[in-house]
């Protein structure tokens, strides 16, 4: 699952500030000192060489990522909510262990991704508070309810067929861990998509209930999903640095384009109509024209106004809290452990 | 070990009996034998390994990025280490 929110910035724009790795708290000796390091960090991007965590750059490019990163972090794990919310209810054995192995690699993903934000000096507490205090952002379309089963199955399509879109470019980005936790997520990805498809393809086969289902899924969740790929170029005010960093690769509305592109066919193949009457063919284009989308409905729900905002974060911070009681065993079960290997080296 | 954190690890998988272990990332756990289990978790769901190494990050030395020129340039002009650098008669060169 994926976050659009690059461009977005967090509520709080005064965060906590992020160590310059080099030389903490003091500024470099002489002004030239910092132009060769920028210089140098220049070419590096336009050379398309990876920036690694030791390496010097300019703090504005290491608070986007960590903002970006964790952000992608915040919307896997809260992304486990809506699916989870369907494992006690799947409507078979083998369709609850897919779900199960789906929303184990949301939390995995997530996982790798906080790692890769900590390689930039921040630590994992400040990132989950950040997210728990409402500070930190993630993806819109997990403040959106799964209301049918057939929810699951559009997720899979659509959702994660959009974050598959957003997220192949990413492997290219020019972070070395994002990139590389980026090609080990798409490669988890595909089964997300390709379950999704197919649960869906089952009910399309099923009853005229099931049929109505599945469209009333699409219905709900298509503009939704457009929206995750953010704001329209014209926008979007942090795309052109970001794409000067290397960071994004693709915009915004190209990504958006080459998804509804895509995923024409696969609705014509699953039989099911996508609820846009502005939905055509453009030979001039070469594309699918589309009609515009609802951006304020956008905003709301990106600043907490959504369907399930409210829920989605108590329900993390609920689980964060009812979880100490374990964080807490974890260490003293180790200290215990290490008590008991001392002892036992005293002895000898 | 401060109270209320679990320490960070770096994870090594070797995905194949024969090949070296790789970096694959990090994650935090209260102890060693924790961190295996998380990383069996983590890192090998498609069982992309056969053996796990994990090491607290504290304990891994990394040369300076910064340093890098006078650390490698040294090897930069012997090129006579590479076996192109010598030309022999066409009949032997598969050597």
């Amino acid at each position: 699952m994926y976050t659009q929110s690059l461009d977005l910035e967090s509520k709080d724009s005064q965060g906590k500030d992020v160590q310059s790795k080099d030389s903490p708290g003091q500024p470099p000796t002489r002004l030239t000192d910092l132009d060769a390091r920028q210089v140098a960090f220049d070419a590096r991007i336009a050379a398309d060489t990876k920036i690694e965590p030791q390496d010097w750059m300019p703090d504005a490019y290491r608070k986007t990522l960590v903002r970006q990163i964790s952000q992608h972090a915040h919307s896997e794990i809260i992304g486990m909510q809506p699916e989870g919310n369907w494992i006690s209810r799947a409507p078979s054995l083998k369709r609850k262990a897919i779900l199960l192995a789906k929303v184990q690699d949301e939390g995995g993903h997530g996982l790798y991704l906080y790692s890769a934000a900590e390689t930039l000096d921040v630590s994992r507490d400040d990132l989950v508070d950040a997210l728990h205090t409402g500070r930190a952002k993630y993806s819109s379309i997990f403040n959106y309810p799964t209301l049918t089963w057939a929810d699951v199955g559009v997720i899979g399509w659509l959702v994660d067929g959009a974050a598959i879109m957003n997220q192949v470019p990413l492997c290219r980005c020019s972070y070395g861990p994002y990139a590389r936790a980026m090609i080990r997520i798409c490669k988890e990805e595909s089964f997300h998509q390709r379950q999704g498809f197919d649960a869906l393809l089952a009910m399309m086969g099923g009853t005229e209930a099931q049929r109505a289902m599945v469209q009333d899924a699409v219905d709900r969740w298509w503009f939704p999903v457009l929206m995750m790929f953010g704001p329209p170029d014209a926008a979007s005010t942090n795309s052109t640095q970001t794409m000067a960093w290397g960071i994004k690769r693709i915009s915004n509305d190209d990504l958006r384009q080459k998804f509804v592109d895509a995923t024409v066919e696969q609705a014509r193949v699953l039989g099911v109509t996508l609820p846009d009457a502005g939905l055509q063919w453009n030979e001039a284009r070469g594309h699918y024209d589309f009609s515009p989308l609802d951006w304020d409905e956008f905003w709301r729900v990106i600043n907490g106004d959504g369907p399930c905002n409210r829920e989605r974060l108590a329900t993390r911070v609920r689980a964060h809290e009812e979880g100490e009681w374990v964080r807490e065993a974890a260490l003293a079960h180790a200290q215990r452990r290490a008590g008991a290997a001392d002892d036992d080296r005293a002895a000898a | 070990m401060d109270a209320k954190q679990w320490p960070l690890w770096e994870v090594f998988v070797r995905s194949k009996q024969g090949l070296e272990h790789k970096h694959c990332g990090s994650l935090h756990a209260a102890d060693a034998q924790q961190a295996l289990h998380m990383a069996r978790d983590v890192y090998t769901r498609r069982q992309e390994g056969v053996s796990i190494w994990v090491v607290p990050s504290s304990a891994i030395t990394a040369s300076a990025p910064d340093e890098k020129d006078a650390l490698f340039d040294p090897m930069a002009d012997k090129i006579y280490r590479h076996p192109t650098f010598y030309a022999l008669p066409d009949e032997i060169n598969h050597m």
